[in-house]
Order: C-alpha cells, then sequence, then structure tokens
C-alpha cells in the first residue's frame, strides 16, 4: 500500500506549521522524515495517520492492505504508550480486541507478534517492571499484531539511552528483512535517518516544508556505520540541515 | 601547602517517610494508659472524662442488652444506603462531566455550587419532602458524597495520559471501548482516594443527621446520652464512630491493594 501526502498544510491559529508538504511513500519502503525539534514532523505524521486533520490538502492511501491486515496505518509512539496496567501480552492484545476473531487466534497472533521481538519470556510482565528497550519493543509487538501495511513511527528510539537505540536499530533492520514494511520514520537524528530510510526527506525549520529528499541506494542489510557511501549521504543532508538547527536551537519554544 | 583530607560529610537522605511496625497500635494504647492514668490519679474530673474501663463497661452493657447492634445496623445500613446513591450518581455525572463538552458546561458550575452548601443545613428540608423517616436521612447523606465523587471521577478522567487515548484511537479501538479499557482504569486511581474522602463525608453527615431527628442510630445515642450527662455511653459511640471509620479505611486500602496491583 503507497501512502501519499498532497500539499498538507497546516496551521495552529495564524502559526504557519506545515507548508504544502508532498509526499510519496511507496510500499515496502521506509522513508525517513529528518527535521528540527518543532518543524512540525510529529504533526506530519499524525495527519498522514488520521489523528490530526490538516488545515489544507490531502492524505491518500492507494493499493490494498497486506491480507490479515486489522489496521492499515499504524503508529510506533515515541513514549510507547503502553497501558500501565495490562500486562505485556495483554497490551500486544488490546488492538485485537474489537475484532471478530476467535480467542485462538488472537493468541496466536499475539505470541508470534511477542516471538518476533523476542519478548515471548516477558508476555505476563507489567510495563514499570520493563526497561525502555523492552517498552518499545513491546510497542512494536503491538504494531505487528494487527499486520500493518504502513508503519508511521514518531521518533521511536528517542526516549532510548544509545546502547539501546543501537539494538532497537538492529530489531527494525531485522524485521525490515523478514517482512519489507512500508513505514515513515519522523527522526531528529541524522545516524537514524540514514540507517533506516530508503530516502531521508529533510524538513525545514517552522513553517516546515521539504527541504531535499535525499535517497540511499545501499541496501539497509548491508549499512555499516562509517562506510564511506553513508558518510558523504550524511556530511551532504548534514551541511542541509546544519544552518537551520544552530537557529532552532535558539528558538522560543512558545508553541507545541 | 597541603590540606589533610577530611570526609565528604552526609546531607542526603530523609523525606521518604515508611510505615513503622506496631507503631500505630502502641500509639492508640499509649493514649489509653494515659487516658486511665489521668482518670486515675484524679488530674481530671470523672464526670467530664469518665475512666476507659467505665467506657468498656457502657459499652459491654448497651452490646449485651441488643442496644448497641440496634444503633449500630441502624446506622451502618444509613450510610450504606445513603453512600452508595450519592456514590453512583456522583461518580455517573463526573464521568459524564469528564467525557462530555455539554455535561462540562452545564454540570460543572452546578456541582461547584452544590459542594460548599453544609449538606445538614439541607436536612430540615429533606423532612419536608421526605418525612422525618429515613429517605431523608439517607438523601442528606447522598448529597454530601454526590459532589466530592463527582469531582474525583472529573478530575480522574482527566488525568488519563492523553498519549494513551490516541494509542487506541489510532488502532481503531471503538469509543465505548477506549472508556471501558483504558479512560475507566486511569481514572480508578483518583476514584478511589474520593471514595476515601466521601465516606468520611458521609459519617460525619450520618451522624449530624441522626442527631436532628432519629432513634436509633451511633448519632441519637451520642446525644442522648449527653442531654443525660452519661460521658461514659457518650464517649461509647465516639467509640463506635471512630471504629466506622477504620473499618473504611481497611477496606478502601483492600480495594487499592487490589485494583491498583499494577502501580509500584
Amino acid at each position: 500500500m503507497d501512502l501519499i501526502a498532497q500539499g498538507v498544510t497546516h496551521r495552529y491559529g495564524p502559526l504557519p506549521v506545515l507548508d504544502g508538504i508532498d509526499l510519496h511513500v511507496r510500499s515496502g519502503e521506509i522513508v525517513a522524515i529528518l527535521g528540527p525539534s518543532g518543524c512540525g514532523k510529529s504533526t506530519l505524521l499524525r495527519m498522514l495517520g488520521g489523528l490530526e486533520r490538516p488545515t489544507s490538502g490531502q492524505v491518500l492511501t492507494a493499493g490494498a492492505p497486506p491480507s490479515g491486515c486489522l489496521n492499515s496505518l499504524t503508529f510506533i509512539f515515541q513514549d510507547f504508550a503502553l497501558v500501565p496496567w495490562r500486562s505485556v501480552k495483554d497490551n500486544v492484545a488490546l488492538p485485537l480486541e474489537h475484532h471478530r476473531m476467535s480467542l485462538a487466534e488472537r493468541a496466536s497472533r499475539v505470541a508470534a507478534a511477542l516471538a518476533r521481538v523476542n519478548l515471548s519470556d516477558f508476555a505476563n510482565a507489567y510495563p514499570r517492571q520493563l526497561s525502555g528497550g523492552m517498552r518499545q519493543r513491546t510497542a512494536i509487538a503491538r504494531a505487528l499484531a494487527v499486520n500493518p501495511a504502513i508503519l508511521l513511527m514518531d521518533e521511536p528510539l528517542s526516549a532510548l539511552d544509545a546502547q539501546t537505540r543501537e539494538l532497537l536499530l538492529d530489531d527494525l533492520t531485522r524485521l525490515w528483512a523478514e517482512t519489507r514494511f512500508t513505514a515513515v520514520y519522523v527522526t531528529h537524528n541524522l545516524a537514524e535517518a540514514i540507517r533506516l530510510g530508503h530516502r531521508v526527506v529533510v524538513l525545514s525549520r517552522r513553517p516546515g516544508r521539504i527541504r531535499d529528499t535525499v535517497a540511499i541506494d545501499i541496501p539497509i542489510a548491508d549499512r555499516q556505520p562509517n562506510m564511506p557511501e553513508l558518510s558523504a549521504a550524511s556530511d551532504r543532508i548534514w551541511s542541509l540541515i546544519r544552518a537551520e538547527a544552530a537557529v532552532a536551537d535558539r528558538e522560543l519554544l512558545d508553541v507545541r | 601547602m597541603s590540606v589533610s583530607p577530611t570526609p565528604v560529610p552526609f546531607r542526603g537522605g530523609g523525606f521518604a517517610p515508611k510505615n513503622l511496625r506496631h507503631a500505630a497500635p502502641l500509639t492508640f494504647l499509649g493514649l489509653l494508659a494515659l487516658w486511665w492514668l489521668a482518670t486515675d490519679r484524679g488530674w481530671v474530673s470523672p464526670i467530664a472524662v469518665p475512666p476507659p474501663q467505665d467506657v468498656a463497661t457502657a459499652l459491654a452493657d448497651m452490646a449485651r442488652s441488643g442496644e448497641l447492634l440496634k444503633h449500630v445496623t441502624a446506622s451502618a445500613q444509613r450510610l450504606i444506603l445513603g453512600w452508595l446513591m450519592g456514590a453512583v450518581a456522583g461518580t455517573l455525572i463526573g464521568l459524564a462531566i469528564g467525557l462530555s463538552s455539554l455535561a462540562r458546561s452545564t454540570a460543572l458550575p452546578l456541582v461547584s455550587a452544590l459542594f460548599p452548601i453544609p449538606k445538614i443545613a439541607l436536612l430540615p428540608l429533606f423532612i419536608i419532602w421526605f418525612g422525618i423517616g429515613e429517605p431523608s436521612k439517607y438523601v442528606t447523606i447522598a448529597f454530601g458524597v454526590f459532589s466530592p465523587m463527582a469531582i474525583a471521577a472529573f478530575s480522574g478522567v482527566d488525568s488519563v495520559d492523553r498519549t494513551l487515548i490516541r494509542m487506541a484511537q489510532s488502532f481503531g479501538v471503538p469509543t465505548t471501548a477506549i472508556i471501558r479499557k483504558i479512560v475507566l482504569p486511569g481514572a480508578l486511581p483518583t476514584i478511589l482516594s474520593g471514595i476515601r474522602i466521601s465516606a468520611s463525608i458521609g459519617i460525619i453527615l450520618l451522624t449530624a443527621a441522626e442527631m436532628i431527628g432519629a432513634q436509633y442510630g451511633i448519632g441519637a445515642l451520642v446525644l442522648a446520652a449527653g442531654n443525660l450527662m452519661q460521658a461514659d455511653r457518650l464517649l461509647a459511640g465516639v467509640l463506635m464512630l471512630a471504629l466506622f471509620g477504620l473499618l473504611v479505611a481497611q477496606i478502601i486500602g483492600l480495594a487499592e491493594r487490589r485494583l491498583l496491583h499494577w502501580r509500584v
């Protein structure tokens, strides 16, 4: 399934946040959206997933979702959004409970999703007992359980420490190799964007506009830190965002 | 110039009160001993403060004659029924205030206006409406319980993590299921502390209502004993009220441990 944004524009009152975003995410592709804080990239993602209405412009999907898909556009949140009174397996079961299916099928979907993120041994633990990495893995399992067409990831690793982030990046790389999911990956972290994106869309400071799109042709599985080709892409993107990041750093955070 | 090393002074710690074992019963025993000593040595007049053994005797006499049971069951029935009526209504209205703009704009000002009215001032009105019997007492207690429960329920709903609601919406969870699975459990801690407060308010109103017009009930017992200068029976009644409060606190503590086990 493809995801298409056409002229998506958003204002909070008189303040423009996003200005005319055109984007076409193709099936099986990871598009990283990179921008300084406050550029509206999370707002854009919420609009792509139908959690917020754009002031103008529209978001479309094209093509059929995969078979067994219960929720085409599925979010993974920065702060995990796990329900604290539900165990790991009940958190993963939450998006399945309002669908008609046998208890056995529900249990097998939950078990399969937990197995894919190596959390089978922690099915009965509660979120407060888990490390940050395990919490986000639980949230990833919850997203996988509905067999999504497109994953919308909102800075999924930003709440984690550097080591855990590396482990999760490996997990995501492996998961993509297994299923070739489609994803929009919003981040302010250049390294993550380069590691996971087939394309990196660079947004400008408020109001967010697409400054440039950088395609990275190396297969995701082959990407290693310090590869010359990656460094070249990294340098190019950094030159695009550097000046803006410096200005953004000196801005008052009066909105959002 | 060399300075000899000195240890860094410790300046952390504190601000983490713990529940010391046996401290609570020992406090009660200590106070009881002090009470006994004060009456035994004649530091206070036995007419003003009867010795603890007299209060115990009065309590035992009332228990033996069946009088105590009548008072306690009358009070317990009023408290439970009145509290239930007020708590159910208050929680429902509070949830509505927490969930709907219409309820928030209409019912919330009403609840805020009702809250500061001393409900016992309304008892004469309720007696005009419902007669001197039980219903007027139920309604007084229910009214007193209503506002704190409504306020607890809507602040509980307000305190529910919005990211959890957005998450559920992003998975297409239907609104009623979001309320049942996210909003209600999220509001539960605040609702339980509302129950704690409203139960105490219920006991206060129960006693006041029973003092105004009741044949049986702990409030009636306390008032009658006071009129007859029977300080021992009076204190026995007060003791029963304290026990009511302790019992309620125990039940709520148990409910919290059962229902909120997911918290630390």
